[in-house]
């Protein structure tokens, strides 16, 4: 029996397929890499050639320019690539836009890496499919049994209710330009807020993008000063990526109330860290109760925990008799990435 | 519960006091009788449950839950009751918006008020089963008395205020006439009725606040306008007896006679008289320290009176019998006040000493270096117009307080530990030392005291950047900083008072002590002797 450390294993670069000779989501140039998601940490550039979702493919164009990679092959959900006795396919992830978990079969083994995911709706990117497998390596950030998220709708509403209680201050969102922004913005529609969203130049060209794939955010603007005076943000809602928001682009609203939406909002004294005023959890990533049931679903013989916090995760499953292990994946923004 | 727990969300994390009145302003408005009265008294501090010890709650959570996941919960929250509320195993299934169980504020309220020990325990846990983690939340903030949402008594009444268009004397006035869930003064709020009557004898009246004096002002004022007294070290106490009703209330009018019994035994007088809370051996002012033993306790035995003796000493005088005094001026009231602490003949209350002085020049002369005796352990001054009527609130003009510049020493960062709160990421509690020399001419640093404030956000984060790259050891929370003659920060330390302390290895406890300056610009080496804290010392008595 083929031992799954010769199907996949750890590697400086990241995860690597030596029958395969790939990696994912490599955190240095590498020959040939397949790439889980766009967001910069897991998609980087100037590998020779990129395996991924078209989603992704042009997520990276759009943010690294059209040469960020030599070749480029795009892959449907589901469809299978074969080469040198190894098949790889993608499945949804539920994340982002073109995320995917990868599928590598050799030697009759079958390892799935999950790249980032969530198991709860987002009208932005298609549902997770779990995928039952010899060996699952699953995302971890939010591997502590704190981090169950509630219900995203009532985020929404607490959002709007603050809107509409003060409404002279501009309600400064804090929301990672891809993804998670664009799922706000769809939360908020959903909620049966159609005035106009103003946002920051990043997260309008991945708006931009969203767009082209069919994905309608309603009313937007952008939220420049060139024509505006102060006080016409009174009462808007902003969305800018979050570094934005301590910066002093933010400077320009009036009394501006800071929001963050982000799973790591659930413990306060780390929205506070962050002096946010409205912390809306809402995570693209699998909560506790999420990564537990996925992992029970998935029934593999083994699981591999790639970065996050893995502690609490390895005890819960040794708890329950499961074998697991952590690899401790650097490169990957575990703690303060998109969340 | 919902609506609640939204509201102490919101309210944690706003800071702006404007903002808390809005929120608080809205909920009252939203929210029906009698919930938002058992909400306002929570946030006033009005209700107080103990049916919930820690120990409960992290019993309860470990019977349904691995100890050691709950352990490394707990250790990435930090707090207990919000660690509970997010770990807590909900039903499966169950959808807490939804679920008929989900309990309101008031039947948790009402339920407490009448339940036995042991049923409060069943309940806890049935109503943290029917909760999501805010509601878990804020059931246990509750049950815990440790709402800390930045609410105080005061904020509280200016959001009644507020929501009624009154000003907010008017609701001090009549607060203690009232009682949870104030049926009675949201319906005067409302305009539905009259205002309630405050007339209940033993009442609080709201106090008269000074303003911190500024530099400036003096060229504005004429020394003859105003009487200047000592501004003693204690707490400020309302001691009331009005016949036969004894009351002794803080300044935000909290009712604090069961931790003072003896004192309340000397109001043996007919008024309302305003002064500071001191412990007081044979008519002399003991230190703050000695204060501190006596205060936030339920009671006090009779070996803590004996020990700690507390007394008033007395600054005004509100009412005398059913005399009103607050609209003579203060010179007027000083008369009266005299002749009543003469009449009291109390060996516990005695008279706040004015202390004359011609020039502005004089009187900061006497600031800087008070006659021996008690003025030694003042704070500072209190000045008052002689003009002035007894003013609830801290108007502009006509009281300030003059404080006596704090301590300051040089000090060296040895140890940091992490903060709690919302400090919890930052190394933000630093325990600094100063020089000692041993026998054979050795200098070595020993700790002397401890500050976790004073600096600003952004100094918080270099300290804390220095802490994570200077650290030589590390114990449990706690890292060991580097340093020594030719490398350490050093941080100016500013304290009130400086006592004798045999449970610190250096001999000497600050008062209140705080970062006032980073000095990174100065060689550890040239940080201060314990020799020199050691002369203060004998300096202050």
């Amino acid at each position: 029996m083929v031992k799954p450390h010769e199907v996949l294993c750890r590697s400086p670069a990241g995860l690597y397929c030596p029958p395969g000779d790939f990696y994912i989501d490599p955190v240095r140039p590498v020959k040939r890499a397949v790439i889980t998601h766009g967001h910069s940490d897991h998609a980087r550039m100037g590998h020779e050639s990129v395996l991924a979702t078209a989603e992704t493919l042009a997520i990276m164009a759009a943010r690294m320019g059209e040469g960020f990679s030599g070749a480029t092959q795009a892959l449907r959900y589901g469809e299978v690539v074969a080469r040198d006795g190894v098949e790889v396919s993608l499945h949804p992830a539920g994340h982002i836009l073109g995320s995917a978990q990868v599928k590598v079969r050799a030697r009759g083994l079958c390892v799935a890496v999950s790249g980032d995911y969530k198991r709860r709706r987002d009208p932005t990117c298609a549902a997770f499919e779990p995928q039952r497998c010899d060996v699952f390596v699953t995302e971890a950030t939010f591997g502590i049994p704190v981090f169950n998220f509630p219900d995203d709708g009532g985020e929404a509403a607490r959002l709007l209710k603050s809107v509409a209680q003060f409404p002279e201050r501009s309600h400064l969102v804090g929301a990672y330009a891809l993804g998670k922004a664009q799922r706000l913005i769809l939360l908020l529609r959903e909620a049966g807020y159609h005035e106009t969203i103003f946002v920051h130049g990043a997260v309008e060209a991945m708006n931009a993008l969203y767009g082209r794939f069919g994905i309608d955010l309603g009313p937007l603007a952008p939220a420049t000063v060139d024509k505006a005076k102060r006080g016409d943000f009174a009462g808007a809602i902003v969305v800018a990526p979050p570094s934005a928001i301590d910066d002093r682009w933010s400077r320009r609203f009036a009394d501006p109330l800071p929001a963050f939406a982000s799973g790591w909002m659930r413990v306060r004294a780390r929205a506070r860290q962050r002096q946010v005023e409205l912390p809306l959890v809402i995570s693209d990533h699998a909560d506790w109760n999420e990564l537990t049931a996925t992992i029970r679903e998935v029934e593999a013989d083994e699981i591999w925990i790639t970065h996050g916090n893995e502690e609490a995760l390895l005890r819960w499953c040794a708890l329950g008799g499961q074998k697991a292990r952590a690899l401790s994946l650097v490169g990957y923004d575990a703690d303060e990435g998109e969340g | 519960m919902r609506a609640f727990a939204l509201l102490l969300d919101r309210l944690a994390f706003t800071p702006q006091r404007n903002g808390k009145l809005t929120l608080l302003r809205d909920f009252m408005r939203e929210r029906p009788d009698p919930e938002r009265g058992w909400a306002l008294a929570a946030l006033a501090g009005e209700l107080v449950f103990d049916a919930a010890k820690p120990a409960f709650i992290r019993k309860a959570v470990e019977a349904r839950m691995d100890a050691q996941l709950f352990a490394m919960s707990y250790d990435y929250v930090g707090d207990l009751a919000e660690t509970a509320a997010l770990v807590w195993p909900a039903k499966q299934g169950a959808n807490p918006g939804l679920d008929p169980g989900e309990p309101e504020l008031t039947e948790v309220v009402e339920s407490l008020q009448t339940a036995s020990r042991a049923e409060v325990q069943r309940l806890l846990e049935s109503w943290l089963d029917a909760l999501d983690a805010d509601g878990r939340w804020a059931l246990l903030k509750l049950l815990t008395g440790g709402l800390r949402v930045g609410v105080s008594a005061r904020l509280a009444k200016q959001a009644l205020a507020a929501m009624g268009g009154v000003a907010v004397s008017e609701i001090e006035e009549v607060w203690h006439s009232q009682h949870a869930p104030y049926e009675d003064l949201f319906a005067w709020l409302e305009k539905r009725s009259e205002k309630p009557s405050a007339a209940a004898a033993g009442r609080f009246r709201p106090v008269m606040l000074a303003q911190a004096i500024e530099a400036d002002d003096f060229a504005k004022l004429d020394p003859a306008d105003y009487a200047a007294e000592w501004k003693w070290d204690g707490v400020r106490v309302q001691a009331v007896n009005e016949g036969g009703q004894r009351r002794l209330y803080s300044r935000t009018g909290d009712d604090i006679a069961k931790a003072f019994p003896d004192v309340l035994d000397f109001l043996a007088f007919d008024g309302v008289l305003d002064g500071e809370l001191l412990v007081l051996i044979d008519g002399h002012v003991q230190s703050f320290s000695d204060l501190q033993q006596r205060l936030n306790r339920k009671t006090a035995d009779a070996k803590l009176r004996a020990k700690f003796p507390a007394g008033i000493r007395a600054y005004d005088l509100l009412f005398e019998g059913d005399d009103d005094l607050r609209t003579l001026p203060f010179r007027a009231r000083r008369k009266r006040l005299e002749d009543f602490v003469r009449r009291a003949n109390s060996p516990r209350i005695d008279l706040s000493p004015l202390q004359p002085f011609a020039s502005w020049e004089e009187l900061g002369r006497l600031r800087a270096a008070p006659p021996p005796g008690d003025a030694r352990l003042a704070e500072g001054l209190m000045l008052k117009r002689w003009d002035s009527i007894y003013e609830a609130g801290r108007p502009k003009g006509p009281w300030f307080k003059w404080k006596r510049d704090p301590h300051l020493i040089d000090a060296v960062l040895m140890y940091a530990q992490r903060g709690h709160g919302k400090r919890s990421g930052y190394y933000s509690d630093y325990t600094f030392g100063v020089w000692r020399e041993d026998a054979n001419g050795e200098r070595s640093l020993t700790p002397v005291g401890k500050a976790y404030f004073g600096f600003t956000d952004e100094e918080l984060k270099r300290i804390d950047k220095f802490v994570r790259d200077n650290t030589v050891e590390r114990f449990g929370p706690v890292r060991v900083v580097r340093a020594g003659k030719d490398f350490g920060l050093v941080l100016e330390v500013a304290f009130e008072g400086l006592q004798r302390s045999a449970r610190h290895k250096s001999g000497v406890a600050m008062r209140f002590p705080r970062i006032s300056r980073l000095r990174w610009d100065k060689p550890a080496r040239e940080a201060d002797e314990l020799a020199t804290l050691e002369r203060m010392l004998d300096a202050e008595r």
